[in-house]
């Protein structure tokens, strides 16, 4: 019954309270990159979704099981950002294969997930806290629908936002920032939320 | 090659965050205090300018389809060699730095500047390339964080001066307390990118 209540708040943590984008700051570049249509963020959420939950995996058993057990902790960066990059090539070539159209849609932004630092980040905080494997994959799983969620809001407000009338030297991403400089303000009201 | 020229593209006209808006997560995370921004932007110098200087050296000898997996490689050997030294002699740095300091290994700035300058140009430019490029990086940190901490908080130099509390300008109940938050760092870079498009617009004109 605890281990419940512990994933619930994890859930509830990383997807309002400690959103990865609006509190962590953890993956901004594609966060501002690939917004400015509805669907390609969607696209991107999901690809987050799944890097996230895949690395936070796989992270979390190579540093349990090789890194710990051989005394190579300190080998932690090097090790995780390997197999964050052949995971990123392993989705990269699934959808190539299976969704052509997200593919071509998604672009440069795929192979960039590699440096997205979400997923390095979670890899990092899920040891830094000691989640164990259960933990660690809610935790990177609802992070990327915290993710998802900010960048799809983010989205739909910017498809509006060419319709406004703005200074010239705001053009671009310095209104952006505004943007998601007042949503993180809305996203602070959930950092009260502390139900256990 | 041309020093001069690299200097101004570093600082200003190709500003790596102002211009080419990479590395934004630490800009806004850590721009809180004086003495993060400082050693963010030092830590970022220097892993920036060697890992150029090692790129450009073995630009020969790696095929161009492996690459980017060589640039991350080269790169993690730094961030873990800065991450460690910082925890041994600096260990209250590396604590508010926290987890942004082995996430230099993704800041886009340092893989963006190995694809876009040292794999294509010689040892001694993308020496200088790391060095300037890392300089406009740091100048924008401290800017964000001087602005904020005095803002937000009412003081200067805070976790540097002061034994570490830095110095009051004006009693901080009266400083904007929104700034220090997250708030606060995306709304100072949207003023001081849009600041720089409107100079860069002025001075073509």
């Amino acid at each position: 019954m605890d281990q419940i209540f512990t994933l619930l708040s994890i859930t509830l943590g990383a997807i309002l309270a400690n959103n990865f984008i609006f509190s962590q700051f953890l993956g901004i570049c594609p966060f501002l990159g690939v917004s400015k249509k509805v669907d390609t963020a969607v696209g991107m959420g999901l690809a987050v979704t799944s890097g996230l939950g895949l690395a936070s995996a796989v992270t979390s058993l190579v540093h349990k099981d090789s890194l710990v057990k051989f005394g190579l902790g300190f080998m932690q960066t090097v090790a995780f950002i390997l197999v964050i990059a052949s995971l990123v090539q392993f989705i990269e070539m699934f959808l190539q294969k299976s969704m052509p159209s997200l593919y071509t849609a998604l672009g440069v932004y795929l192979p960039l997930i590699t440096t997205n630092c979400a997923v390095l980040g979670v890899a990092l905080l899920n040891i830094q806290n000691n989640y164990n494997f259960i933990e660690s994959v809610v935790y990177g799983v609802t992070g990327g629908l915290g993710f998802l969620l900010a960048i799809v809001l983010f989205a739909s407000i910017r498809e509006r936002l060419v319709f406004a009338d703005y200074p010239k030297s705001w053009e671009g991403f310095p209104i952006a920032l505004v943007t998601a400089g007042l949503m993180a303000l809305a996203f602070m009201g959930f950092s009260g939320l502390k139900v256990w | 090659m041309n020093i001069g020229k690299q200097f101004k593209e570093g600082l200003l006209t190709q500003n790596p965050v102002l211009v080419q808006v990479l590395g934004m997560c630490s800009t806004l995370a850590i721009t809180t205090s004086f003495f993060n921004g400082l050693g963010m932007g030092v830590a970022v110098t220097i892993i920036l300018t060697l890992s150029n200087v090692i790129i450009s050296a073995i630009r020969k000898i790696v095929p161009d389809k492996i690459r980017i997996a060589m640039f991350i490689v080269v790169i993690a050997g730094f961030v873990t060699m800065v991450d460690l030294l910082l925890q041994a002699f600096v260990p209250a740095l590396s604590e508010s730095l926290g987890v942004f300091i082995p996430l230099i290994v993704v800041n886009c700035i340092i893989l963006g500047r190995a694809e876009a300058f040292s794999y294509k140009n010689g040892i001694v430019a993308s020496f200088f390339d790391g060095i300037f490029q890392g300089i406009g990086y740091t100048l924008v940190l401290l800017a964000m964080c001087i602005i904020r901490e005095f803002l937000g908080k009412g003081s200067f130099g805070g976790g540097l001066l002061n034994g570490g509390a830095g110095i009051q300008i004006f009693p901080a109940d009266y400083g904007v307390g929104m700034l220090t938050l997250p708030v606060g760092g995306f709304l100072t870079l949207a003023c001081l990118i849009a600041l720089m498009q409107w100079a860069l617009s002025k001075n073509k004109k």
